[in-house]
């Protein structure tokens, strides 16, 4: 039993924990911004795919990684601006927006890279050293998902802008009233989230693997989302929830190798699944403990 | 008036779906007129291809109806996708298990069944199976929305994986023929086999693989759309939908509604086992779906959430995916991925003029 222990929790489980918890804690701060001014995203899913073909397709053409990560988040803005537009301009629904970004990310991706690269399914393979440097296999992408934290606490919580996008996200009509720009706060929500999640995507394309495949965040945007949900749209809270996501899924790997009985491995599928049971039960236990910005999903209009 | 505004918006939102299609198109450097006519003309060529095309329509009318009944209580199920795969595999297992199949392992004939019952009792349990375990997987979301609050979309996402991930195990470890590559089960029982429309139809040939299933989906639009506006039930679920603290205060549970709406929403998605596994490859395939259920939630955007709706946007959505195959093998670049990018247009456009219509 204790061989057992041992050999599923060593070193190389942290290690995997914070690479798996790497994209999950991007996407889950940028969530937080859109979110808390008020803007539902159920987009983080498309968003971190536009950063990771778009950072994949770059850094294989440029052989430059951070100029494929600044081309990514690029991306995720500007796809995040859609979104903006059809939930701010337009009043749409935003979970139905959100989820029309998510497809337009499963299908744009592929018609894209067949047509450059005669392939649907993934882009080209990058080589190892123009993909995103490790020191003592951390990932300078993993460095940055945790430096980010404390900023984006001060930027939440202890700037002017922070405090008027929280208020935009609780109370529009009051922040309106004290002269916050409401719709210029929900744009700017909307964009972080995208040039955030799609630093995330970009992880997993040049920095976890050295190309795109179709679907390759497989559910990690809407993690992401319950991650945040979990931490109550606080920025610290975030990056535990996120690490205890990347924990899971990082089980995952000495449980597939791991032999109950002898020549008895468990079925991969059941180890595959776990992230995403665990997700559905802690999203079940905690979310009552959990308060959304009041003004979650309402589209705001100025009154005349 | 209201009629035309339901059906200025989704007129407007293909017509957008195409304009920005085309510029896609465009700039892959490939002509968008050919591409768009590729797309279209190849559903009407012959008696044949107005065969496939309704074929291609049957699942999509079912996912349509399964994400429309959601959408009128106020959810988003985007978890069609898992509720008919397990709907699937279960509706095979019955077809192996009841339905005296015998499988060649290795050229020697075993009896995989338990029993052997006659087509007048194995199709409708077939069916009744498809939709009860679509069902059940419809309503564990719904369930965890109803009693703990958590939200639908992360859930049912959540449940498409698992869905796949398990039904994936089960028909590698125990109901693949061994020695056989592709991942699908043994075939299911000749008794459990529905009758194809080319039976009926002189003409068209027998390779496509249209069947009475598509008469059942036509069959489900009629019914949802009794439930929903003929009855007492219909109209609770679709108050909750409408104003659920109003409901509330008139009596209506939203709870029950929610779980009452996803497990409907559930047993309409795993219809789609009807004419997959019972009329067309007499099999449980895995990776079959390929998208049918999240296409689902463009056909009841699209066909604005009435059964007639869902009917006309399948037809397109069905124009189009039958389309996609000709685009990929006829253009130079474009390949049938376009055609996600057209729904996601279509999603957002109606999104968007949601509010124009109120």
């Amino acid at each position: 039993m204790i061989e057992i222990l041992s050999e599923i929790f060593s070193i190389a489980l942290l290690f995997s924990t914070i690479r798996f918890a790497t994209p999950l804690i991007f996407a889950a701060l940028g969530g937080m911004f859109s979110e808390r001014s008020g803007v539902i995203n159920i987009a983080l899913e498309g968003l971190m795919l536009a950063g990771a073909f778009t950072a994949a397709v770059v850094t294989f053409e440029t052989s430059n990684p951070f100029l494929g990560m600044f081309c990514g988040m690029l991306a995720g803005g500007a796809l995040a601006s859609v979104l903006a537009i059809a939930c701010i301009k337009f009043e749409a629904d935003q979970v139905v927006a959100g989820f029309g970004i998510n497809i337009l990310m499963f299908g744009l991706p592929a018609l894209i890279s067949s047509a450059i690269y005669d392939s649907a399914g993934s882009t080209q393979r990058i080589d190892k050293e123009h993909l995103l440097p490790t020191f003592f296999d951390i990932s300078i992408a993993s460095v940055l998902a945790v430096a980010l934290v404390p900023i984006c606490w001060y930027v939440l919580l202890k700037t002017p802008f922070g405090l008027r996008l929280r208020a935009t996200g609780e109370n529009p009509s009051a922040a309106d009233a004290a002269g916050v720009n409401v719709i210029k706060m929900r744009y700017m929500g909307v964009i972080i989230s995208g040039l955030l999640a799609a630093a995330g995507g970009a992880y997993l394309s040049i920095g976890q693997s050295s190309f795109f495949t179709r679907g390759m965040t497989a559910g990690r945007g809407f993690i992401a989302l319950a991650a945040l949900i979990l931490a109550k749209w606080k920025p610290v809270p975030v990056l535990l929830a996120c690490l205890f996501f990347g924990f899971t899924e990082a089980l995952t790997i000495p449980l597939a190798n791991l032999e109950i009985f002898e020549d008895t491995k468990i079925p991969v599928q059941f180890v595959q699944i776990i992230p995403y049971v665990l997700t559905i039960i802690v999203l079940a236990g905690f979310i009552g403990l959990s308060r959304a910005p009041k003004a979650l999903g309402i589209p705001y209009r100025k009154e005349k | 008036m209201k009629i035309f505004r339901e059906i200025l918006v989704p007129l407007l939102a293909v017509v957008a779906a195409f304009v920005v299609g085309g510029l896609i198109v465009l700039l892959i450097g490939d002509n968008p007129f050919q591409t768009f006519y590729l797309l279209i003309a190849n559903s009407f060529g012959s008696l044949d291809d107005v065969g496939w095309m309704l074929f291609y329509a049957t699942p999509l009318i079912f996912t349509g109806l399964a994400v429309m009944v959601a959408f009128r209580c106020g959810l988003l199920n985007i978890g069609a996708e898992g509720q008919l795969y397990v709907a699937a595999f279960a509706t095979a297992w019955v077809g192996i298990k009841f339905g005296g199949a015998m499988v060649n392992v290795f050229g020697e004939q075993q009896d995989w069944s338990w029993v052997s019952l006659p087509a007048i009792l194995l199709v409708p349990l077939c069916i009744l199976t498809a939709m009860v375990v679509g069902g059940i997987w419809g309503a564990i979301p719904g369930i965890l929305k109803a009693k703990f609050g958590s939200h639908e979309v992360i859930n049912t996402i959540m449940l498409n994986f698992i869905a796949i991930a398990l039904v994936s195990y089960f028909t590698q470890y125990h109901y693949k023929v061994p020695g056989y590559a592709i991942l699908q089960t043994a075939p299911i029982g000749e008794a459990a086999r529905i009758p194809r429309i080319s039976q009926f139809i002189p003409g068209m040939s027998d390779f496509v693989p249209l069947s009475v299933a598509f008469l059942i989906a036509i069959l489900a639009c009629v019914l949802v759309y009794i439930f929903l506006w003929k009855t007492k039930w219909g109209y609770e679920l679709r108050a909750v939908g409408e104003n659920a603290s109003a409901a509330e205060y008139g009596g209506i549970s939203p709870k029950k509604q929610i779980i009452i709406a996803m497990t409907i929403s559930g047993a309409l998605a795993g219809m789609v086992a009807i004419g997959e596994v019972l009329g067309n490859r007499y099999l449980y395939y895995h990776d079959f779906a390929g998208g049918v259920g999240f296409l689902g939630i463009a056909v009841a955007l699209l066909g604005r959430n009435h059964p007639l709706g869902v009917f006309i946007a399948a037809i397109f959505f069905a124009i189009l995916t039958r389309g996609g195959v000709f685009v990929d093998a006829f253009t130079q670049y474009v390949s049938k991925d376009l055609v996600e990018v057209l729904q996601a247009v279509i999603i957002l456009f109606v999104a968007c003029l949601q509010r124009y219509t109120k």
